[in-house]
């Protein structure tokens, strides 16, 4: 596909075509991002995201905050992975300064991160049902996410944005309950998942208008790098627990969701297996959280020796990268995220071209977009 | 004929899908006790938070209006913006010696963005959350509030053999990075 942009839509337009756009307030798509899209009749010719509308420049504030300060701004990427943000920076700290985390934080780390990652397709099995018309369905996820929000909420005080793993471990110990409470909700939402299928999955609208939308070839997938959900629905194992275990996850036994197909129905499949797939690894660990120290031993003033660094981890959404230059001080010198829904938005006029535009909703739907992780 | 056939065997299995999601609607529509939904307004005398829900910064007072903040500042060093300001006063004491005290411990809530470095990094472990939620007034300068409640004093504790001290990320004003 050749590089198009809007100058060239906008002169090369014959009869018959429109240049519409969509946002950046439009409800359905989740957030204040702006599509430009031309349309031929009612079919999508392209589409051209244009972010920035929520930029709040975090890598630059970062560049004054101290590491743990940091950990509060990754909070605000993605909002729905918060854990994994907060990990990522931790890890990256913790891997440059040479400290040991407690076996008791890699645990807590693992079933916190999967916890959020169930939380995150619950809310968009919810949306998701929700732009194709099924109000029910956002009712349903919304009711099951409340359980984990709780747990959240009990242990350590915030539903959304947490700041609750920093560097060095965790900004307290967990809830005496969270391990009683995690355990009912697993056996709670094992009962509780396969209504999503008998209200979603089977459903023959939702399935006509997911089935062969929006396909997406592995070799697009990796030359976009498109990782998480939307990368393994077109068959690119991706997944960094697997490939770059971090934490609790070189413990644990899970398989690596991948579909061929690479169409949105694929995508669906992945995040609703993957659901079982992490209530599979939080039982694995939740009764055998060793005891232990919640925290290990920081210096008062973290300092990053002179380099370079990165992490990765896995977030809901795809493969989240933190980069940091240090020049030894206390602020890093440069921070750089790579965001894994940047990197999946900009598939979208791959996957839309050719479809109709109410095809548009369902395919961005599709690839669970979060846009403050976008603009950063 | 195929086709017939097909038509009417599509049409079939629409209907049934479609009847698999009413029936788990139906089921809960006759079930009222699976509601979880609060009726919040409503609720608000039996609506209790969690012990450690972050609804504000507070500054821990015992019956008798003492806190045991000495107004060193090092939470208003860790708050990431700025949200805390410290206003220190020095009176003598009884040795003669000026000594510091807290004058004013300003808390910018609408600026806070509950992360809790402060209440981690407090050496005094003076500051606490407070699980007041309903926040909303329409006037912002109501946000800014002063923490220690007038006429509060720090509470003197007998000079001990200093408990090891907790694990904080601090940026101590006296004590050099390192
Ligand atoms: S860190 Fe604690 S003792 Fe120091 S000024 Fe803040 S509240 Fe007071
Ligand atoms: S919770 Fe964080 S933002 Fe709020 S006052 Fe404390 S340090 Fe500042």
């Amino acid at each position: 596909m050749q590089e198009v942009e809007l100058s060239d839509i906008l002169t090369a337009r014959e009869d018959g075509d429109y240049i519409v756009n969509i946002g950046p307030q439009h409800p359905s798509t989740h957030g204040v991002m702006r599509f430009v899209v031309s349309l031929k009749g009612e079919m999508l010719e392209y589409v051209i995201p244009h972010c920035g509308y929520i930029h709040r420049g975090i890598e630059k504030m970062c560049e004054r905050m101290t590491y743990p300060q940091i950990i509060h701004l990754t909070d605000r990427m993605d909002y729905l992975s918060a854990h994994m943000n907060n990990e990522a920076v931790s890890l990256l700290v913790e891997k440059a300064t040479g400290v040991e985390v407690p076996e008791r934080v890699k645990y807590i780390r693992t079933i916190l991160s999967e916890l959020q990652r169930i939380a995150s397709h619950q809310l968009w099995w919810a949306a998701f049902g929700m732009d194709m018309g099924g109000l029910t369905c956002f009712f349903y996820g919304l009711r099951d996410r409340e359980h984990i929000l709780d747990i959240f909420e009990e242990s350590f005080g915030s539903r959304l944005l947490h700041s609750y793993v920093c560097p060095g471990g965790l900004m307290g110990d967990i809830h005496p309950n969270f391990q009683k409470r995690t355990k009912e909700f697993i056996k709670y939402f094992r009962k509780k998942l396969p209504e999503y299928d008998q209200l979603l999955t089977g459903n023959v609208i939702f399935e006509q208008r997911t089935k062969g939308m929006g396909i997406m070839s592995k070799a697009d997938a990796i030359s976009f790098g498109a990782t998480g959900p939307v990368g393994r629905g077109s068959n690119f194992a991706c997944d960094i627990r697997k490939k770059f275990p971090y934490s609790a996850y070189d413990k644990v036994d899970f398989k690596e969701i991948l579909y061929t197909e690479g169409d949105s129905w694929a995508r669906y499949k992945v995040r609703v297996d993957e659901m079982w797939e992490s209530m599979k690894i939080i039982e694995q660990l939740i009764d055998n959280i060793p005891e232990g120290d919640y925290s290990a031993k920081m210096k008062p003033v973290i300092k990053l020796p002179e380099g370079e660094y990165s992490q990765r981890v896995e977030t809901a959404k795809g493969d989240l990268g933190v980069f940091v230059v240090s020049k030894g001080e206390k602020y890093p010198y440069r921070m750089h995220f790579r965001t894994p829904n940047f990197n999946n938005l900009f598939v979208i006029s791959q996957l839309c071209a050719g479809n109709k535009i109410a095809d548009l909703i369902a395919i961005s739907g599709s690839l669970d977009l979060v846009i403050p992780d976008i603009d950063r | 004929m195929n086709s017939v056939g097909k038509y009417f065997s599509d049409i079939f299995y629409g209907i049934k899908s479609l009847w698999k999601g009413l029936m788990v609607t139906g089921y809960y529509f006759v079930h009222p006790g699976t509601i979880v939904t609060q009726q919040y307004p409503e609720n608000r005398k039996e609506l209790k938070m969690f012990d450690r829900f972050k609804g504000e910064v507070i500054l821990k007072h015992d019956e008798n209006n003492f806190h045991s903040c000495n107004g060193c500042g090092i939470c208003q060093l860790n708050c990431p913006n700025g949200s805390i300001e410290i206003i220190s006063d020095s009176v003598p004491n009884e040795d003669g010696k000026s000594e510091r005290i807290i004058d004013k411990h300003i808390y910018h809530l609408s600026m806070c963005t509950f992360c809790g470095l402060c209440i981690k990094s407090c050496p005094n472990d003076s500051l606490a959350w407070g699980q007041e939620f309903e926040h909303a007034v329409f006037n912002r300068d109501v946000l800014t509030k002063i923490l220690n409640k007038p006429g509060s004093r720090i509470k003197k504790v007998p000079k001990e053999p200093k408990a090891p001290k907790p694990v904080t990320e601090t940026v101590p004003t006296s004590n050099p990075a390192n």
